[in-house]
């Protein structure tokens, strides 16, 4: 049962991290490019930064799905459970 | 609200903040928050706030409209003016066909989300616990952190996805968009022995590539909305510190509620858009 948990808690983190790690990288290089652009194009900002924020939102769904079923794992494992339902027998 | 009669566990706290409302029939009879694994639960706080909050988007903007004039606006009107030249910006730039209902659907879209989202920002116990003094013990007011608020919007664009491609290319052009594209299949000469093959290629890239757009849509949107909902919850367990840790976040909250609400409704006029442009 420990071990269950014990590595239900690093996958948690690798994948918060992981995704954290990706998503970070990113939105590194797109907000250099955007400021490359528009330190050339100063008249286009506005529009690039619409555009910049698009791109953003859907780089951080990628993220959050993974914190989503992280949060999941975290709270309300499914492990444990199936653990449960498969010692209970043995045990009462 | 500790139900092994100790005190409240910073883990009981959580589970009971994210806990629905919920109804569904046990044994034939209906029944409060017994649902634990039934498929036909409603969750009733999430249903309530969504079309709370809709009938809230139509009444106001309806009687903007309704009282709209073409000297000088009220606050009221410019303010939905300027929502609506938003969208409508948006709308011409994006979508390359002709249709009366995406620039409507896109509003509708866009302010129901925004509002929904927002719910977000009322400190986290405030409306449960006045709701626990009536007596209801689980409260969930942002709509959104309910994937199936989500799924049900993503749902109903998929619908329309189907819907608008089948109008303007027909249903061969539908069928014939899923097979015979990326790889166009051979109908003539050696190659047709591979016809099949191809054009079940093509079929299972392109099914995938039509399902995943729902699916991120709605799994996007709840991703956000629940994890900026948990962090809220965690940050109230903190204590006293959580008063410039609320307000940090919260500043930070608003920005992913606005992007989100842009983005799902930015992604329903692109979809829209590619089903309904003929080459």
């Amino acid at each position: 049962m420990e071990m269950v948990i014990s590595y239900t808690a690093l996958a948690v983190a690798f994948m918060i991290g992981m995704g954290a790690l990706g998503v970070g990288i990113g939105m590194g290089l797109l907000g250099g490019r955007f400021l490359e652009g528009a330190a050339r194009q100063p008249e286009l900002a506005p529009m690039l930064q619409t555009k910049m924020f698009i791109v953003v939102a859907l780089l951080d769904a990628v993220a959050m799905i993974g914190v989503g079923i992280a949060l999941l794992f975290a709270f309300a494992n499914p492990f444990v459970d199936q653990l449960r339902n498969a010692l209970a027998p043995v045990a009462g | 609200m500790a139900s092994d009669g100790g005190p409240l566990t910073p883990g009981d706290y959580i589970t009971h903040h994210l806990q629905n409302l919920q109804v569904c029939q046990v044994d034939g009879e209906w029944a409060w928050n017994q649902c634990a694994g039934n498929p036909m639960t409603i969750n009733v706080d999430s249903m309530f706030f969504s079309m709370l909050l809709g009938l809230f988007f139509i009444w106001t903007f309806g009687k903007a409209a309704r009282m709209a004039t073409s000297g000088t606006p009220g606050k009221l009107q410019a303010f939905v003016e300027i929502i609506v030249d938003f969208v409508d910006s948006i709308v011409k730039d994006s979508f390359h066909g002709k249709s009366r209902l995406i620039a409507p659907l896109a509003l509708t879209v866009f302010v129901w989300v925004f509002l929904m989202n927002l719910m977000d920002l009322i400190p986290v116990d405030w409306l449960p616990m006045a709701a626990g003094a009536v007596g209801i013990p689980y409260l969930k007011v942002v709509p959104t952190t309910d994937i199936n608020v989500t799924f049900g919007m993503s749902i109903s664009v998929f619908t329309l996805i189907i819907f608008y491609t089948i109008k303007t290319k027909g249903v061969g052009g539908f069928l014939r968009e899923m097979t015979m594209q990326p790889i166009a299949p051979p109908t003539r000469g050696a190659g047709l022995i591979a016809a099949p093959f191809i054009i079940g290629f093509n079929l299972i890239l392109e099914s995938v590539a039509l399902l995943a757009k729902p699916l991120s849509m709605s799994l996007r949107l709840f991703g956000n909305l629940f994890a900026g909902e948990l962090i809220f919850i965690l940050i109230a367990i903190v204590g006293i510190w959580q008063l410039p840790l609320h307000l940090g976040w919260a500043v930070f909250h608003l920005l992913i509620v606005t992007l989100q609400a842009f983005i799902f409704m930015m992604l329903t006029i692109a979809y829209l858009s590619l089903a309904t442009e003929e080459h």
